[in-house]
């Protein structure tokens, strides 16, 4: 006989029940502390603090432990959060120039200032399994001493800005009355978008749909010729300047991965040929990400350079209206939820269609 | 709470969190748009959408609405498919139950606050009363133009030749027009506006009707309303006029025949029932005919 979907209630609190002890998995085994995930799964941590617009380790690693390793499960829990955070105020510009580096490299300069620097890359591993690693007690490699302590090289140029002397890459001029830009996580997004919107949106978009935006324009669907310019991962003061003070003071350091990418600009009525730029930053350690981002910033650039708009990298309606994974990952699976009433108007008409149809057969 | 205690259901307020969990000045924001949206019966009102602990499509914005006019006078109903029990309704309601303390119920008449997802209760709304739609696409011209910029403009010069022009070809193609649900409005003779997905059925009690009317969409960042006893149309032609559907069969359980009826499959024989989808006005009609 007719059972509805009666006991919701009961079921969700069961369902809750299910998910620690899933969550948990065999309590034979030691429970990870928050620690451990800060300390070794770090790059979790960053992508969550990264696209959780929060720089809080500590948390991140928090919504890791929840979400069992989810990273976009663990995203959105910190973003909820987030939205209960009061905002005492904004922090000046980070200045990554006078960044504390731990690498920096440039795939357009054979040597440059400040030099290159490796640091902790995944880059040049061999890819094999580290079966030591399986069997606990791994022993630490010591670091090759280099003398000065490598991550504490400051005022490095950006290579960017070595170009910019010879004027071979493109100005990009600060508005004089300086405006506040569009925060947007506090107002939505709208369009056009300004540059700086933009790249607030690419900031917290998803790793994923980043990379594969930036692929394609590496495969024919918007053509950009993208070199990168720089790469720098490493710490950078965060200052505020209370009004009351009228001085700045140092709150906090933080770690971000930095990426200008250089690309080919043939000139327009109003520019000579020059480089044109794309830019792309991360919390934390995030290479594949920032390179993306950048890529996608240069490709979403095409109206303003007076290129022809002809990919889906290009256009932004199409790129920020769908780079955000909680927007993506709740609508996509809002379709659990149930549809019945609509359906059953659905269903209604798929049998009027279907009873006109064989009328018409009939006759 | 200990979410084991399966018998200790409905959660107590949580004292962590703000009333209705959102900050006061992000509410004053979002009742800012809600004014906005009431003054312009069918425009959609920018907001900036907050991330809540309940993910995007699944009701987000309503929650936001209601977090923003929700006081603790307040007795609050969440249906989702026209019932107070499906799985949806019941977490909005724990989640305003655990962030508000406000008394909740699962009947139309006593209810002050209604926030729903795809459906309008049978039973006729008061002036009393607020309804909150959950909205997961507020623009109804995406379909047809996917750029919010163009979509805008078109709202701006109440250009709305595109939607006629569906409409006719469905009516073309089929010999009627073959939307069924979110079917689109036209909002005191001014703006297309989208429904929400509820069924066409419910389109004409948002007509004049008296209780104020509010749509939430939270991923798309979205406010509109319904002031009370305003105009609202469906889209048809002189010679096709808006009709809702009908059922041949009436409630197996409560003999109704002017509500909307799901259908249920009872046994894998192919055998099916219909059933009011409105929970609380089937129960109150059952209830009418033990009392006679």
């Amino acid at each position: 006989m007719y059972v509805a979907v009666k006991g919701g209630e009961r079921a969700i609190l069961g369902s809750y029940a299910l998910l620690s002890e899933q969550r948990r998995g065999d309590p034979a085994i030691p429970e990870l502390s928050l620690e451990q995930i800060k300390q070794q799964l770090r790059l979790a941590v960053d992508r969550v603090m990264t696209e959780g617009s929060v720089y809080d380790p500590d948390l991140a690693a928090l919504a890791l432990k929840q979400a069992a390793g989810d990273a976009v499960e663990a995203i959105f829990l910190l973003r909820a959060y987030r939205t209960t955070l009061p905002r005492f105020g904004y922090t000046r510009a980070i200045d990554t120039a006078d960044m504390k580096l731990w690498r920096r490299i440039s795939a357009t300069f054979k040597d440059l200032p400040g030099g290159q620097l490796l640091g902790p890359t995944y880059d040049y591993t061999q890819r094999l399994l580290d079966f030591s690693l399986a069997a606990s007690g791994e022993r630490l490699r010591t670091p090759p001493a280099t003398g000065a302590d490598a991550a504490v090289q400051e005022d490095v140029p950006r290579v960017v800005d070595l170009l910019d002397d010879e004027g071979l890459i493109e100005k990009t001029p600060c508005d004089e009355t300086d405006p506040d830009p569009v925060d947007l996580t506090r107002q939505p997004l709208d369009f056009p978008a300004s540059r700086e919107t933009r790249l607030q949106n690419l900031a917290r978009g998803d790793e994923g749909f980043l990379l594969a935006m930036g692929y394609s324009t590496q495969r024919g669907y918007a053509h950009s010729h993208p070199f990168a310019g720089e790469i720098r991962f490493g710490e950078v003061e965060v200052f505020i300047e209370p009004e009351e003070l009228g001085f700045p003071i140092s709150i906090a350091e933080l770690s971000v991965t930095e990426c200008q990418m250089v690309n080919q600009f043939g000139g327009s009525k109003t520019e000579p040929p020059q480089f044109t730029s794309g830019y792309g930053l991360t919390f934390g350690h995030g290479e594949r990400k920032a390179m993306a981002m950048a890529l996608a910033d240069r490709a979403l650039r095409a109206e303003e350079l007076g290129e022809r708009v002809a990919s889906p990298a290009q256009m932004p309606e199409f790129v920020l209206s769908h780079s955000d994974n909680l927007e993506a990952s709740g609508f996509v699976q809002h379709l659990k939820l149930p549809h019945y009433v609509d359906f059953q108007s659905e269903l209604e008409l798929v049998r009027k269609m279907r009873a006109n149809r064989a009328q018409e057969a009939a006759a | 709470m200990n979410p084991l205690d399966l018998k200790n259901t409905a959660p107590e307020r949580d004292a962590g969190y703000n009333f209705a969990y959102l900050d006061e000045r992000t509410k004053r924001m979002i009742r800012r748009a809600i004014l906005k949206a009431v003054a312009i019966p069918g425009y959609q009102v920018a907001f900036g959408s907050r991330e809540m602990p309940l993910p995007y499509g699944w009701g987000t914005g309503g929650i936001q609405v209601t977090a923003a006019v929700i006081g603790p006078q307040d007795v609050l109903k969440v249906i989702d498919q026209g019932a107070d029990d499906t799985v949806n309704a019941v977490n909005i309601r724990r989640f305003f139950q655990r962030t508000t303390g406000v008394a909740t119920t699962d009947r139309t008449r006593e209810a002050t606050l209604i926030q729903t997802r795809h459906r309008i209760p049978e039973t006729p709304l008061t002036r009393d009363q607020i309804i909150v739609y959950q909205v997961p696409q507020p623009e109804p011209l995406q379909r047809l133009e996917p750029r919010a910029y163009e979509t805008r403009r078109m709202h701006g010069l109440a250009e709305y030749g595109l939607m006629h022009v569906k409409l006719y070809e469905d009516i073309a193609r089929f010999g009627h027009v073959a939307t069924t649900y979110d079917y689109p409005v036209m909002v005191n003779d001014r703006y297309l506006m989208a429904p929400s997905p509820i069924p066409k059925f419910d389109n004409p009690k948002m007509h004049m009707n008296p209780a104020l009317q509010l749509f939430g969409a939270g991923r798309e960042k979205k406010i509109y309303a319904i002031p009370p006893f305003t105009r609202v149309e469906s889209l048809a032609f002189e010679d096709h006029p808006f009709e809702v559907q009908k059922w041949t069969a009436p409630c197996e359980l409560c003999g109704a025949t002017d509500s909307f009826l799901d259908e249920v499959i009872v046994d894998d024989k192919g055998g099916r029932i219909h059933v009011c989808s409105d929970s609380d006005y089937c129960r109150d009609r059952r209830e009418a005919v033990v009392q006679q």
